[in-house]
């Protein structure tokens, strides 16, 4: 294979779809054609250090100069972000273990909602003192803390729950999602800890520990510009270490156990695997990834409530590791980057198209069929309205064509 | 003092009597066939002797020590390994994860040098892939380890499952034995073998002891061609095709 010849013509098409995003900012289309050349990076035969420097290049330094250009990218960008990195962590409970959760969101609650009752006023509510909000720089305490929570939250549902198996064990984690949601709905009474409904709002941002940095090379940047990227890189970051982590334990005798678990849970104990304590650290992992995308989140969002924690969400991760690849670290990444483009992306963008198209007025003439006005079109059939459907149109596909997943587990794995 | 000895094992599944004091000791360096026609209880016995079920009443002794409500894992690490009368391999993992998985209880790594990746990780980790190369090798199974196991053929997955009970029970020592069948095993590899069989060309070939069982009972015990022999034992078999022919389960 020509490895030159891919490299060379990877970097142009880099390069070009770049350029066009960059000199066409409203252009989803460009946008989409540049979020492709990771995916291409990652799929063609170019010398893995080439691989490398390639990604890195496009996540550091040509996607934020691009979110300059047009701020929505990077909120596009985080949003990718935080999904991936949900669901890298419910790849672990579903993919590797095997075990069917779709509660996951409660751990994603419980870790925003640590940050946000701490990281605003809230607090105060329910402590004497009025420490609180506490400053920014707290942020990164409660990251780490809630990595802890969430392992614990998961290791607490999983001490009763492990017992179930399959279809029952995906009834108790919905019940317990739910539980979380009527939880934090209701808890404003009779001592106010979540602030019911209204959900929480002024949630701090993490501290701006470099902006001495920044100064000193004389480089100004308004928070409204600089936040955005600020969290690009945080989530980058997460994400990164989640991924890292990951790998680490797939290749282990703990991914190992967890895989085998999932092919056969009695052959797996008959060979010296102790299944309920595999099985509860794989939740436990999974749901402390959750957690500290939850803090994140919050941080990210400055005002949450209990909507943002809703089943459709827990199905929405699922469907992107089934998509994906059950299974595989590339396929959850897969699963959540394409879901999430067709959900902030795609769907918007034809709806926009087709808005602009409506209030053109133009009038489509099809040959022995007469006339439409295309301002007749009915507001009902803009796709962001049925992106459920859509949706459960392309699992429908994917079980029928490919339902191992878009990018499934590879079998040759460099030993 | 026998390696293995089960005294008086019942086991009820409601009103079902799967085990009725069944009684069996297994000396080192035996070979042991349990037989019985389909129902009888062989398997509910494997699955009591590893653990997965807790007889109701009864007592096993492993190397004198008790193994009644162990569970299973440690019952592996104790030092007894079982493969499956239905293959039960991890079909969606490679060959090697499969004999990996079998030595699970003896690859000890911590969880902080899994996580960051330490050399000692990597030294365990090659160490445990040496072994099961080995194992793999033994089992005639090389240039198929990257291979998901669902993937070779019915002779193959068998002689997987051997070498991932081999990797789930025993310490390996320079392995030079051609033989992949039981009687090289014992000795070398296994201490002794207590075998399911339906084929009674094997049974009566290779074990220096039968017992079969019938209904939860054990009916009779004995070398292979005492066994043989015994009227209840024909009697159980009735029915169930030819003594001598192949009786499938």
């Amino acid at each position: 294979m020509s490895c030159a010849g891919t490299t060379f013509g990877l970097i142009a098409y880099i390069a070009v779809s770049w350029s066009l995003a960059f000199f066409f900012p409203q252009s989803v289309l460009a946008f989409l054609l540049f979020e492709a050349s990771l995916l291409l990076i990652y799929y063609l035969p170019v010398h893995p250090k080439m691989k490398f420097y390639m990604g890195a290049s496009v996540l550091l330094v040509l996607m934020p100069v691009l979110g300059f250009v047009n701020g929505y990218y990077l909120e596009v960008a985080v949003q990718i972000g935080i999904y991936v990195a949900l669901a890298l962590g419910l790849n672990i409970v579903v993919g590797f273990a095997g075990l069917l959760n779709l509660g996951f969101v409660a751990f994603y609650a419980i870790g925003a909602y640590l940050w946000a009752i701490f990281g605003s006023p809230q607090a105060n509510a329910f402590l004497p003192g009025g420490f609180f909000p506490l400053s920014p720089a707290w942020f990164f305490v409660f990251l780490l803390l809630s990595v802890a929570v969430g392992a614990l939250a998961g290791t607490l549902l999983g001490l009763p729950v492990l017992r179930l198996r399959g279809d029952y064990l995906a009834i108790v984690t919905l019940g317990f999602a739910e539980v979380v949601r009527a939880l934090v709905n209701n808890l404003d009474k009779p001592i106010n800890f979540t602030n019911g409904p209204q959900g929480i709002a002024p949630i701090e941002k993490p501290p701006l520990f470099f902006r001495p940095l920044l100064e000193f090379f004389g480089i100004q940047f308004e928070p409204a510009k600089l936040y955005p990227l600020y969290f690009y890189f945080l989530v980058l970051s997460l994400v990164m270490v989640i991924i890292l982590v990951t790998r680490r334990l797939e290749n282990s005798r703990i991914g190992r156990a967890w895989k085998a678990i999932r092919e056969d849970e009695i052959a797996a104990a008959a060979m010296g695997v102790p299944v309920v304590r595999t099985k509860l650290f794989g939740f436990a992992v999974g749901a402390s990834f959750a957690s500290a995308v939850g803090v994140l989140f919050a941080a990210k969002q400055v005002f949450i409530n209990p909507e943002s924690f809703t089943f459709m969400e827990s199905i929405g991760v699922l469907a992107m590791v089934i998509l994906g690849g059950m299974g595989s670290v590339p396929g959850a990444i897969l699963g959540a980057t394409g879901v999430t483009i067709l959900n902030l992306q795609l769907l918007k963008g034809l709806s926009l198209w087709l808005n602009s198209l409506r209030q053109s007025g133009a009038v489509l003439s099809i040959p022995f069929l007469g006339s439409y006005s295309l301002s007749q079109l009915p507001a009902q059939f803009e796709p962001a309205k049925y992106e459920r459907m859509v949706f459960g149109l392309i699992l429908i596909l994917m079980m029928i064509f490919r339902p191992q997943g878009v990018l499934p587990p590879r079998e040759d794995r460099k030993l | 003092m026998s390696l293995l000895e089960l005294r008086d094992i019942s086991k009820r599944f409601g009103g079902l009597q799967a085990l009725a004091r069944v009684s069996l000791k297994l000396e080192e360096g035996m070979i042991a066939s349990l037989i019985g026609p389909n129902g009888a209880g062989k398997t509910t016995l494997f699955n009591t002797l590893t653990g997965i079920y807790r007889p109701d009443a009864g007592e096993i002794r492993f190397q004198n020590r008790p193994l009644v409500g162990l569970k299973p894992e440690k019952i592996t690490s104790a030092g007894i390994s079982r493969t499956f009368q239905n293959i039960r391999l991890f079909s969606h993992m490679t060959v090697l994860e499969n004999v990996l998985v079998g030595m699970h209880s003896r690859t000890r790594t911590s969880l902080s040098d899994i996580l960051l990746g330490t050399r000692k990780f990597h030294a365990r980790e090659q160490a445990a892939k040496r072994k099961a190369m080995e194992l793999i090798e033994l089992t005639g199974l090389t240039g198929r380890e990257g291979e998901w196991a669902h993937r070779l053929s019915y002779g193959e997955q068998r002689r997987l499952e051997i070498a991932r009970a081999l990797g789930a029970g025993m310490n390996t020592s320079e392995a030079y034995s051609l033989m992949n069948l039981f009687k090289g095993l014992v000795g070398p590899y296994v201490q002794a073998i207590l075998l399911i069989e339906h084929n009674m060309r094997v049974v009566m070939g290779i074990s220096h002891r039968v017992h079969v069982l019938d209904y939860g009972e054990k009916i009779a015990e004995g070398h292979p061609d005492e066994v043989r022999q015994n009227p209840r034992v024909i009697e159980a078999y009735l029915g169930q095709g030819r003594w001598s022919e192949n009786a499938h389960g």
